[in-house]
């Protein structure tokens, strides 16, 4: 519970916090290893934004929540990322860094599906999180926020899903700051074994607005042989957060990874959604919608590497961007020697409803084997006066036309969230930035 | 209700700085259903966007009325909610926005507040006339224009013009792009409109067209101006000589007015 300039959070302040969570001895030392990393590694260095002045220090580490009886007892602006109609039976809700709320059918449970907040899955399935927890996807040296996460982890949710086992309804995790200065050190992971199936989809809140607080998540995705994941996100942390968000997919064989992420972030933002294709014929989708407004200063990364073979991975970036935002969208397919048959596709586009906002689309292919397919295609401009033309003529208002050409421009992500509630959500937070 | 007058008086219309109109005179009663035909870059589309309001278009000099009421100081959505309509030779595609969304927001922006269609009496209405038009029921669903063949482009054109009922419709090359089953098919849309108080100004290049939709009367644009106006009967000798011999009547060498319609 410290709030200073200088990061205070020493070996003996790691350990006890571990200890306090009765984590296994494997976890403690990670966390040491990490801290010992912090002092050693630089901050990472996103491409075209600086972020040397951004608050990364001003937070709160240790803010547990209460639990809550029944969903009713949510607030309202919580209570309407769930379908309240519904059973919500496989849903978890995190209330600053505690569970306040967590379900699963026993139809899942019996077929040993987890989705467990990540404490007690280390404590219940603690062989299984070691399985993963940054090995395969991130690893904690990549730079300062990585070994920092590792060694400052204080929420997330883990869920698997075994093998030959199809989840038909979403799995839902909501992380619910409600502390204005609690920080999130979010540790999720999603595992789907050999040919299973599942559709996740989480949400981020904080309503923070003078107070400082940061988030730093770390997501690791792996699809093993001929799984499919579905991975949904509505990002939405207030503007008093720091967020640096880094979602990684692995794709094994056969296997397919959808990303639909809604980044609605109104603070400072650093984004990296990455997916390793290592098996032949695996996929990815990445999807990404974003909007930037006030003086928000965003900067995505969307990127899939080819390793294996015939892998093919598409990646659609959408921004709006008003007042005076400025956002760097990089795209990035990456297909490495021995990947034939490979295809790397990407779209970036970028509006601007402001003369103030900036907004840069970088598609970057990098390509190391010639037996390939790959494109790109990039845009950043303004709301095309022939279209409002075309919307207007019908008697549609300017103002309704730019909406729903927003809209529109946006709804490659909003059309794919699984959960109507959440999808409804996205809508309306979309309609409260751009508006 | 009195019919409406749609006046185009000595219009002249600019398209980065080259003048493509140079005096249209015109009018069009509803009831009344006029084609304006000629060669192609003679100001016939032109004529069709500068009367909406296409972005790209400046009008220099001139007036278009309705019903007295000054056209070209309203904004291009009040144009609409005036009673005028365009069915355009190439509509826009917009991404994310559904054909019947579309429809929806157009008819609810000429109705009152809490006066909107419901949801049942607009899907009524929609799949009607997507019956009429021979539609697939699923281009309702599909983003607005978006890998629409030009077929189903010139149909998604008429649907909204059945449904949005205007007072004067402008038609834009309907027929261009149109296999014969599907020139019959548009055709029976627009004279399914056809009554004392529907008026329409229908351009085209082809006679073909008015075999389908029989004109009251006919104009031929040259040169960015209507060189001549007269009954069915100059469609026909159009479609029987060309246009040489208006050329050679009028003294005229070359029709165009430099660029394209």
């Amino acid at each position: 519970m410290t709030v200073e300039t200088k990061l205070p959070y020493d070996q003996q302040y790691v350990r006890s916090f571990s200890e306090k969570r009765n984590e296994p001895q494997w976890m403690q030392d990670l966390r040491q290893q990490a801290l010992d990393l912090v002092e050693t590694l630089e901050n990472p260095k996103p491409d075209k934004t600086s972020i040397k002045r951004w608050n990364f220090h001003d937070f709160k580490h240790d803010v547990g929540g209460e639990t809550i009886n029944q969903l009713s007892d949510l607030p309202s602006d919580i209570q309407v990322f769930l379908d309240m109609e519904d059973s919500n039976e496989n849903l978890v809700i995190q209330r600053n860094q505690s569970v306040a709320y967590q379900s699963l059918s026993k139809d899942l449970t019996d077929k040993g599906v987890i989705l467990t907040d990540i404490q007690t899955a280390l404590d219940k399935h603690g062989d299984l999180v070691q399985r993963y927890y940054m090995k395969d996807a991130v690893q904690i040296d990549e730079h300062k926020f990585t070994a920092l996460h590792t060694a400052l982890m204080n929420g997330g949710v883990f869920v698997y899903v075994p093998k030959n086992v199809q989840v038909e309804e979403p799995l839902q995790a909501i992380f619910w700051q409600e502390d204005n200065q609690a920080a999130s050190f979010n540790h999720v992971i999603v595992v789907a074994e050999e040919n299973s199936s599942l559709t996740y989809v989480e949400n981020y809140v904080s309503h923070n607005k003078e107070e400082h607080a940061v988030a730093n998540i770390v997501t690791e995705v792996i699809a093993h042989d001929n799984a499919q994941i579905n991975f949904g996100s509505v990002d939405n942390f207030s503007e008093g957060t720091t967020v640096y968000v880094n979602r990684r997919g692995v794709a094994y064989r056969d296997a397919k990874i959808e990303w639909n992420l809604g980044q609605m972030n109104d603070g400072n933002t650093v984004s990296e959604n990455i997916t390793h294709l290592i098996g032949d014929n695996s996929y990815s989708y990445a999807k990404t919608v974003a909007v930037g407004r006030g003086d928000q200063s965003q900067n995505y990364t969307a990127k899939i590497s080819h390793y294996g073979k015939q892998s093919e991975g598409y990646i659609l970036q959408h921004g709006v961007m008003k007042d005076s935002a400025s956002s760097i969208f990089n795209g990035v397919g990456k297909i490495e020697h021995g990947a034939t048959k490979s295809n790397a596709e990407q779209e970036s586009r970028v509006l601007m409803l402001s003369k103030n906002a900036r907004g840069d689309a970088n598609p970057i292919l990098l390509i190391d084997e010639d037996d390939v397919t790959a494109g790109h295609a990039a845009s950043v401009g303004r709301v095309d006066p022939v279209q409002l033309y075309y919307l207007m003529s019908r008697g549609i208002s300017q103002k309704e036309a730019e909406r729903l050409i927003i809209h529109g421009f946006l709804a490659p992500v909003v059309n794919e969230i699984p959960i109507k509630a959440v999808r409804d959500q996205l809508t309306e937070v979309i309609e409260r930035k751009v508006y | 209700m009195a019919n409406s007058t749609l006046e185009i008086k000595d219009l002249h219309v600019e398209i980065e700085g080259q003048e493509i109109l140079k005096g249209v005179n015109l009018t069009i009663n509803g009831g009344e259903f006029h084609a304006v035909m000629g060669p192609n870059g003679t100001g016939k589309s032109t004529l069709a966007s500068a009367i909406m309001g296409h972005p790209n278009y400046e009008v220099t000099k001139g007036q278009v009325l309705l019903d007295g009421e000054d056209v070209l100081e309203m904004e291009v959505d009040e144009r609409a909610k005036a009673g005028l309509f365009l069915a355009m030779q190439y509509p826009s595609e917009i991404s994310g926005v559904t054909t019947s969304d579309f429809l929806r927001s157009s008819i609810n922006a000429q109705r009152e507040e809490g006066d909107e269609i419901s949801l049942m009496k607009f899907i009524k209405e929609m799949d009607g006339a997507m019956d009429y038009l021979e539609m697939d029921k699923n281009m309702a669903q599909r983003y607005l224009n978006e890998g629409f063949s030009g077929g189903e482009k010139k149909r998604n054109e008429i649907l909204q013009l059945m449904m949005l009922k205007p007072e004067i419709a402008i038609l834009d090359e309907i027929d261009s792009g149109l296999d014969i089953d599907a020139l019959k098919v548009v055709s029976k849309g627009i004279n399914k409109l056809r009554d004392e108080q529907f008026g329409c100004l229908i351009i085209t290049h082809y006679q073909r067209l008015l075999d389908y939709i029989t004109p009251d009367k006919v104009h031929v644009m040259m040169q960015g101006r209507v060189v001549k106006s007269g009954g069915p009967e100059l469609a026909q000798r159009l479609e029987a000589e060309g246009y040489d011999w208006i050329k050679k009547e009028l003294g005229i060498e070359d029709e165009t007015v430099g660029q394209k319609a």
